[in-house]
């Protein structure tokens, strides 16, 4: 296989809070090829945005990130100077956001916004960037394109805005797209709409996504790969046939609970809620984070958790099969 | 845009209006003005010969509108005092008052408005700290005590700037200074709390997402948001040091309109006060329009409501 567009080794980030230090993200690992999709999955808080901030070089100055590696196409991003990564972000590497009331800029027009990133970072005239800009604004499903460059964000609902962060993102055409929640803002029965919009335009395109949602359904009908994300560790990453399919790690299989069958995920069918409380993540941890809420926790569970990895599909447990009961076993 | 203008322009008319109604009446709610124009000791006749000759014995609409009329055309009536038109005798001092005016509201811009941005920037920095110095300083000094501390430093002992007088622009360098710096950490605390507001903000983190350079960010994408509140905030201080740089032109021996108006107020010298109420609700009304203006094309969402 050629080499991944984004490899990431052993990330982690700290967050210096009142009472110590905040672990948010420990040790992560992941791969993402050119072309491919990968969902990270994982309840409120568990770290996902932290991780798409980290890629993008906008965690706050006060946020400490650390990792073995963090390649985009050869770039070290761990070494790379402020001015590479503002030369990338935007042009090779974009990011959509979960809340599309506020973030755009109020004081400028939405042409002004689309075209920025463009101008900053290709040597085309004004006209040309205008152009795009209504050519992406029609690509993303929004009428009288032309006449909406004047406009501002303040007349244009949720759903609109989302539509326009969308095409900013794509104004450069960008190799890699993280898209954070980008529909969990909006009004329910427009969420599917924009994410299949999102979905398609990625394949259309040829670029490489880390798609973070809620939906499962969108998950397992496009991601390529799934890395579930539990208290700031991937539990689990695998092909998205080898997740849904045969869900290893008790946390994640806690989440796919609600799917009626393996392959078979309605879209809209959301995470599976788990009983209990994310345990704190500030000061020393050891053992497994999700031992707390877990039904097959053992004495073992609080020491080192053994990494196990078969064909690309990786879990953390004790148990070598993740304690999978016969009713839950693949079929 | 255009809409928005003309509805403020309208508003400010009418306020102004109004204003001009108060002054005039101002006239009558500090007694009676022909009793208090003839002195104690004129007889009861003395009295109405003067209510006579000045009109007052007319209904007081007609007065007002008599003499807002003439308002209008510039024409003030004279001054009982100094038996001077009252345009003339002020239009001398306001030059005066308006450049200090000017001068002491760029001065505390220019200075407040970097130093709130560069606190904001780096906040608990060395610049953070100062700038708080600065800030608390200027609260707790009174003007007309760091006016003095000037004259002494740099005109006594130093001998660097003339202590009074307003015939260079030597003489308005501490004026300006002692003006601005009162009008200074209240614009200083504004910018730095809405910068620090705004850099917060999800636009600004799209704005670096596009991989904006940081000084775009700070200045394009931060700064117009942030000013907005300070733009109301310098229309009114702006206003203030129009009408009221009393002290300042006082400490300094500047003879501007703010001199005159206190000194007027003294001699019961009423179409002089009149006329410099008037003036200064002016100013404040027109530097509210203009901040609205302004305001309004820094933020769109203001021009709809
Ligand atoms: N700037 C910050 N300061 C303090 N804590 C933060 C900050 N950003 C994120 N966190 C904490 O880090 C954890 C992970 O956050 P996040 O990555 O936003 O989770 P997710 O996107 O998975 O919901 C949460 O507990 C959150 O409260
Ligand atoms: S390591 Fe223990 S607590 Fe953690 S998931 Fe496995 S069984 Fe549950
Ligand atoms: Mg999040």
């Amino acid at each position: 296989m050629a080499d991944p567009l984004l490899s990431v080794r052993n990330l982690s980030i700290d967050i210096p809070v009142g009472g110590g230090t905040l672990h948010a993200v420990r040790g992560i690992d992941f791969d993402l090829q050119r072309g491919e999709v990968l969902s990270i999955v994982g309840e409120s808080g568990s770290g996902k945005s932290l991780t798409s901030l980290a890629v993008m070089g906008l965690l706050g100055k006060q946020i400490d990130r650390r990792a073995d590696r963090m390649d985009f196409d050869g770039v070290d991003l761990t070494r790379a100077s402020r001015r590479k990564m503002r030369s990338l972000r935007g042009a090779r590497m974009s990011m959509i956001f979960q809340e599309p009331m506020t973030s755009l800029n109020p004081a400028y027009t939405i042409g002004d916004q689309l075209t920025e990133a463009l101008l900053l970072h290709r040597n085309v005239s004004r006209e040309a960037a205008r152009d795009r800009a209504v050519e992406l604004l029609e690509k993303v499903g929004i009428t009288s394109a032309a006449s909406r460059l004047g406009q501002y964000p303040h007349q244009l609902s949720g759903g609109l805005r989302q539509r326009v962060m969308i095409a900013m993102a794509l104004m450069c055409g960008p190799e890699l797209i993280i898209a954070d929640e980008p529909t969990t803002a909006l009004d329910v029965t427009i969420q599917a709409q924009i994410l299949r919009l999102l979905v398609d335009l990625v394949r259309e395109m040829d670029m490489a996504m880390i798609l973070i949602t809620h939906d499962l359904g969108v998950v397992a009908r496009v991601a390529d790969k799934v890395a579930v994300m539990y208290a700031g560790e991937l539990v689990e990453t695998g092909t998205a046939g080898a997740i849904f399919n045969a869900p290893t790690h008790p946390y994640t299989r806690g989440l796919l609970r609600c799917i009626p069958l393996p392959g078979k995920t309605e879209r809209g069918s959301t995470l599976g809620t788990i009983p209990g409380i994310v345990p704190s993540l500030i000061g020393d941890i050891s053992g497994c984070a999700f031992r707390t809420r877990c039904e097959h926790a053992v004495d073992a569970c609080r020491g080192d958790i053994p990494r196990r990895e078969e064909d690309g599909h990786m879990f953390r447990c004790v148990h070598p099969q993740g304690r999978r009961t016969e009713e839950e076993a693949p079929a | 845009m255009l809409q928005f203008i003309l509805k403020r322009l309208g508003l400010a008319i009418l306020v102004a209006f109004t204003v001009s109604f108060i002054s005039f009446s101002l006239l009558f709610l500090s007694g009676d003005p022909a009793a208090a124009l003839a002195g104690e000791t004129a007889s009861g006749e003395d009295i109405e010969a003067l209510r006579k000759l000045y009109g007052f014995d007319r209904p007081m609409l007609v007065q007002y509108g008599d003499w807002l009329f003439s308002a209008l055309q510039g024409d003030f009536g004279e001054s009982y005092y100094f038996k001077l038109p009252v345009a003339s005798l002020i239009a001398e001092r306001l030059s005066v008052t308006m450049l200090l005016g000017v001068c002491g509201i760029s001065f505390a811009l220019l200075t407040a408005v970097p130093l709130g941005v560069a606190a904001a920037i780096r906040p608990n920095s060395l610049i953070d700290r100062v700038a708080l110095f600065l800030s608390v300083a200027g609260q707790a000094m009174p003007s007309f005590w760091f006016g003095l501390i000037l004259i002494v430093v740099f005109a006594i002992q130093l001998g660097w700037l003339p202590p009074s007088g307003a015939s260079t622009w030597r003489h308005f360098v501490m004026p300006t200074i002692v003006l601005g710096y009162y009008a200074m950490p209240a614009i200083m605390r504004l910018t730095r709390a809405g910068m620090l507001e705004v850099l917060n903000s999800d636009y600004i983190r799209t704005a670096r997402a596009k991989g904006a350079p940081e000084m775009r960010v700070m200045f394009k994408h931060a700064l117009r948001n942030a000013i907005i509140p300070v733009v109301s905030l310098a229309a009114v201080q702006m206003g203030f040091m129009l009408g009221g740089s009393i002290v300042v032109e006082s400490i300094f021996a500047l003879h501007g309109a703010g001199f005159l108006a206190w000194e007027s107020i003294g001699r019961n010298d009423l179409p002089t006060v009149q006329a410099l109420i008037l003036i200064f609700s002016m100013f404040y009304i027109v530097f509210t329009f203009l901040a609205d203006v302004l305001n309004a094309w820094l933020d769109p969402r203001m021009r709809s409501s």
